[in-house]
């Protein structure tokens, strides 16, 4: 029986066909100088960050891995216990061949404030940050986090300090809002909208009656109407402030959108294998080619293995059956290997998916563990498992 | 429903939709993240902005569904409170919208939950004020940013003080905080997924927004008690003409150990669930993944452990 046979050989959910992702090759290699992580929600991203960062310094990179919101456990593992947004020492680690490891976890606010006092005076800088608007936008605009990940990228990139740079990607709804933070900022500050807030500010008045000449009026009038005039006083100030610091950010974004084209970055998705992760996995990858960004690998976690492989799991539940009455506990160990096997078996064909849109990404299929990373050596075990591919 | 990403939030809601509509009750299930998990999950094309009917209950309710999208809630809104319809589509042209919506999250929070509000407040033109839904089930963004999406007032407090959206998100926020709503955090028996819903379910009640159930998925009935020795599989092997050779007895027991250490974690998390002091509900999990018949076997174990329209 065809399936019977197929399904003798899958001891594990890895995909057959792919060729082996080395990530050891891509940590070890000083030409590259950015790894993103990028992939769904609850897919271990973060913990795979910090496993390839740690991996990196204990074979002798400068490395230093950025965080956004890791979980508790993990920060604690890294020895970080506060979010300060400055790279942090991780201690233990083994420095040995010459490498170190720093890790820091983003606070976007923070790092807004440090763009906005780099490119304004003092002065300017405080009526900045009164504003109302920037303390909303700055904590909680749609894309900031994605936006402050990557002007944190182009920060860290800039002191020449370290030899790579492992950043973790927010974990957005959409995974994607990571490349489209530096057009989505463009789009905003070319819209016609913040031109026309920009008039009365820049005319030194408050209001926004300005804005209902002519053929605006009615939009004028229904935007007063929805926001109140308040509202949008107080954004026009904000804007027109800000307005110095904006063309700064945008380069920079730009600027950092290129890099990440750049050969010195290297691309790594990350996935389970669920089919949710798996159909974003399989989209960010098109993106990425769509975006010319340089895709090195798929990392799949939580890749379950069998490891009595010559049992079916027809066999093995049959057998269980007729073993009910005299042993039990077998026929218990049975009914668990079957259900391993077909979990298995679903996890495989759901990979599949990927590896069949796919083809030629390299994958390396990391074992689900039984619990999660609690230390240094827990991450260390996870870099070994990832570098350890099959 | 929320919950941390990969727990199933979006089935549980959809079970929960089923479960609430039983017996000729009508239920809406709403999604504000545009991923069209509503759609996969039900079998059915895209969902539009549109309320659509998308599955019929265990004996004879109606499910509806609605992907809300915050550009056409705001349009709606400015149709429905304002009548400035020509205005909004010009809004819309010159990317106010956008703007609005981008420069302002409060806002696109305002708009979202504000359709959820409408929809649970909305009544029959006929009848006596009944109301439309006799639940409404809330596709929430995950754990991490619960809190934040559905504490509006907070939000918009920042940014304006008076006027249309302050009415509104203070509209919202009241429902939100009634005894009307109740948020449910979805979980697996997996560290991170526990860790946050007891975070979660802390800063909710922290900002007053109440915590209803903690909903426990992909549940499995433990199969094996105690130790199992080598010698014993092999004997059991032997008895049923299966191969006993030593890499099938060996790796039998290492699947049996591994088993027995997820299951003593597991054991540990809902413990700490249980502490949480919340109602606890569980659900199974489906060994062939979540189709439609699965989804319905998920809405029968909530109603069979007490889960019905109020």
């Amino acid at each position: 029986m065809s399936t019977e046979e197929k399904t003798e050989g899958a001891v594990s959910s890895r995909p057959v066909g792919p060729p082996t992702l080395d990530v050891d090759a891509i940590v070890n290699d000083p030409s590259i100088r950015i790894v993103v992580c990028c992939g769904a929600g609850g897919v271990g991203k973060t913990t795979t960050a910090a496993a390839l960062a740690l991996r990196a310094a204990e074979a002798g990179r400068r490395t230093v891995v950025l965080t956004i919101d890791p979980a508790r456990r993990l920060a604690q593992s890294m020895g970080l216990t506060e979010l300060d947004n400055a790279p942090r020492p991780v201690p233990d680690v083994d420095t040995s061949a010459g490498g170190e490891l720093y890790a820091m976890m983003l606070d976007m606010k923070r790092t807004f404030d440090e763009v906005v006092l780099a490119h304004t005076d003092p002065a300017k800088a405080a009526e900045i940050f009164a504003n109302p608007f920037y303390q909303a936008m700055s904590s909680t605009f749609a894309g900031t986090q994605e936006y402050m990940a990557m002007e944190k990228l182009s920060q860290l990139r800039a002191t020449d300090r370290w030899d790579l740079i492992v950043v973790d990607t927010p974990p957005s709804r959409s995974a994607l809002d990571f490349l489209d933070a530096p057009q989505h900022l463009a789009k905003f500050l070319d819209g016609r909208m913040l031109r026309l807030l920009l008039v009365p500010a820049r005319t030194g008045g408050r209001s926004v009656l300005r804005l209902m000449t002519a053929s605006f009026s009615l939009v004028g009038r229904a935007f007063t109407k929805v926001l109140g005039t308040e509202l949008i006083s107080d954004v026009s100030t904000f804007v027109s402030s800000l307005d110095s610091t904006f063309g700064g950010f945008r380069q920079r974004a730009e600027r950092t959108y290129r890099v990440l084209q750049a050969r010195e970055t290297a691309f790594l998705l990350v996935a389970a294998p669920e089919p949710d992760a798996i159909r974003e996995a399989t989209y960010f990858a098109e993106r990425l080619a769509a975006d010319h960004m340089p895709l090195h690998g798929l990392v799949l976690n939580r890749v379950h293995e069998v490891a009595a492989p010559a049992l079916s799991v027809e066999r093995s539940l049959g057998a269980a059956e007729s073993l009910d009455d005299d042993a039990a506990t077998t026929a218990a160990v049975l009914r668990i290997h079957a259900a391993l096997r077909r979990r298995v078996e679903r996890e495989r064909q759901v990979a599949d998916r990927f590896a069949h849109a796919h083809p030629s990404v390299p994958l390396s299929a990391v074992p689900a563990l039984a619990e999660d990373v609690h230390d240094l050596t827990g991450l260390r075990a996870v870099g070994a498992a990832l570098a350890d591919a099959h | 429903m929320t919950g941390k990403g990969g727990t199933g939030k979006t089935t549980v809601a959809g079970a929960l939709a089923l479960a609430l509509a039983a017996d000729g009750r009508r239920t809406l299930v709403v999604e504000v993240e545009g991923r069209q998990g509503l759609a996969q999950l039900f079998d059915t094309p895209p969902l539009p902005y549109q309320e659509r009917r998308i599955a019929v209950a265990p004996g004879g309710g109606e499910v509806r569904a609605l992907a809300v999208d915050v550009e056409e809630a705001l349009l709606d809104y400015l149709d429905m409170f304002y009548r400035l319809g020509g205005a909004g589509r010009a809004l819309q042209r010159l990317g106010a919208v956008d703007f609005a919506t981008t420069i302002a999250p409060g806002l696109r929070d305002v708009l979202l939950t504000g359709k959820v509000k409408e929809a649970v407040t909305r009544t029959t033109r006929t009848g006596d004020r009944t109301r439309a839904y006799d639940a409404v089930v809330l596709d929430a963004p995950p754990t991490g940013r619960i809190a934040r999406f559905l504490n509006v007032t907070a939000e918009t407090a920042k940014l304006a003080k008076v006027g249309p959206i302050k009415t509104q998100s203070e509209g919202v926020s009241a429902i939100l905080r009634s005894p009307m709503t109740a948020v449910h955090v979805v979980t697996l028996l997996e560290e991170m997924p526990v860790q946050e819903t007891a975070d979660a379910a802390a800063e909710l009640a922290g900002l007053g927004l109440p915590v209803g159930a903690v909903i426990v998925n992909g549940t499995r009935p433990p199969l094996l008690s105690g130790r199992v020795t080598q010698a014993e599989i092999r004997r059991g092997l032997v008895a049923a003409g299966l191969p006993a050779d030593r890499t099938t007895v060996a790796g039998l027991a290492a699947e049996a150990g591994a088993y027995r250490t997820r299951l003593a974690l597991e054991s540990r998390l809902r413990d700490e669930l249980t502490g949480l002091g919340h109602l606890m509900l569980e659900l199974p999990l489906l060994p062939d993944g979540i189709d439609l018949s699965g989804l319905y076997s998920l809405a029968a174990s909530l109603t069979k452990q007490g889960v019905v329209a109020p």
